[in-house]
């Protein structure tokens, strides 16, 4: 299966790998995976007082599309607040990179990796 | 000769709808259905007839395939009893089980990196035996306690593992070539 201009690009550079220390009061963890495929995807946002996502690191074990997926939205996810993050859409990412139906999962995880880190973040800064 | 296509495939091979199933019973069974659905045996009849042995030659082929190895077998189970295993859309693994298989993944990553065909070896053994532990689990859920979302939760697992299987025997092969 041919991969697309932006699925390569992101899969040979790709932006913002690795780890931010999940003990930071800052930092919103979010770990998923596809049984599917097996793919597994850690990604992390880094949010100032303001509420302003600051940075994002993200570290996936899989195929391409889930690798350039997660780099696309570590990308995306940056200056934005942490509610506007939550409104990236899987079909969004998928269309960006031109991915094929077969891999839209790819999509998916990396759009419920943004729930969940968001989520983590939440629940560090409840009541 | 015919066969019932309504049928399920344990019905098929005249086992019980159960994870744990008699393997030898099964392949005796596979190759009987298929000596007597062959196509080769229906040349002489009617156009008709022959479509008809195709179709069950395919269920046949299919139905094994699906009962002999454990995964799709347990897949295709729950299926049976209207439990979607969720293996395109459950996204949501404990972050426990995740955890684990990035530090099984970067552990095998390492190894490969390094050339370390010994701690390779040693992954894939200790996987193994996690595995079977895992399946084990499967069985007693499928057919002791009847707990079937958990059974849907513990092939989930299963999947990452197998994936995780094949990633160090890849990373093997490579490194002995």
């Amino acid at each position: 299966m041919a991969y697309s201009e932006k699925v390569l690009d992101h899969y040979e550079n790709p932006r913002n790998v690795g780890a931010f220390s999940k003990e930071d009061e800052g930092v919103g963890t979010g770990m998923v995976g596809a049984p599917a495929c097996g793919d597994v995807m850690k990604l992390q946002i880094k949010v100032g007082k303001d509420g302003v996502i600051e940075d994002a690191k993200f570290k996936t074990y899989g195929c391409g599309s889930a690798i350039a997926s997660s780099s696309l939205v570590t990308e995306w996810v940056k200056g934005k607040t942490v509610e506007q993050a939550l409104e990236i859409k899987n079909t969004q990412i998928a269309e960006e990179l031109a991915l094929p139906p077969v891999k839209i999962h790819c999509s998916i995880l990396a759009e419920d990796a943004i729930k969940a880190a968001v989520a983590d973040y939440k629940k560090k800064h409840e009541g | 000769m015919s066969i019932d296509l309504q049928q399920d495939f344990f019905g098929l091979f005249g086992l019980h709808r159960r994870f744990r199933i008699d393997e030898a019973a099964l392949e005796f069974a596979y190759h009987d259905l298929q000596g007597r659905v062959h196509p080769d045996r229906f040349a002489h009849l009617p156009d008709s007839e022959k479509r008809l042995s195709m179709q069950w030659a395919t269920q046949v082929n299919e139905g094994f395939r699906t009962l002999r190895k454990p995964l799709p077998r347990a897949t295709y189970l729950l299926e049976l009893l209207g439990i979607d295993a969720g293996l395109h859309t459950n996204t949501a693994m404990s972050p426990t089980f995740l955890m684990e298989q990035m530090e099984w993944r970067e552990a095998v990553e390492e190894a490969r990196a390094a050339g370390d065909s010994e701690e390779l070896a040693q992954l894939h053994t200790r996987l193994r035996q996690h595995s079977r532990e895992v399946f084990d689990e499967l069985a007693r859920q499928c057919d002791d306690e009847q707990d079937y979302a958990g059974a849907a939760e513990t092939v989930r697992r299963l999947m990452f593992m197998e994936k995780l299987q094949h990633e160090i025997d890849d990373a093997l092969e490579a490194l002995e070539s």
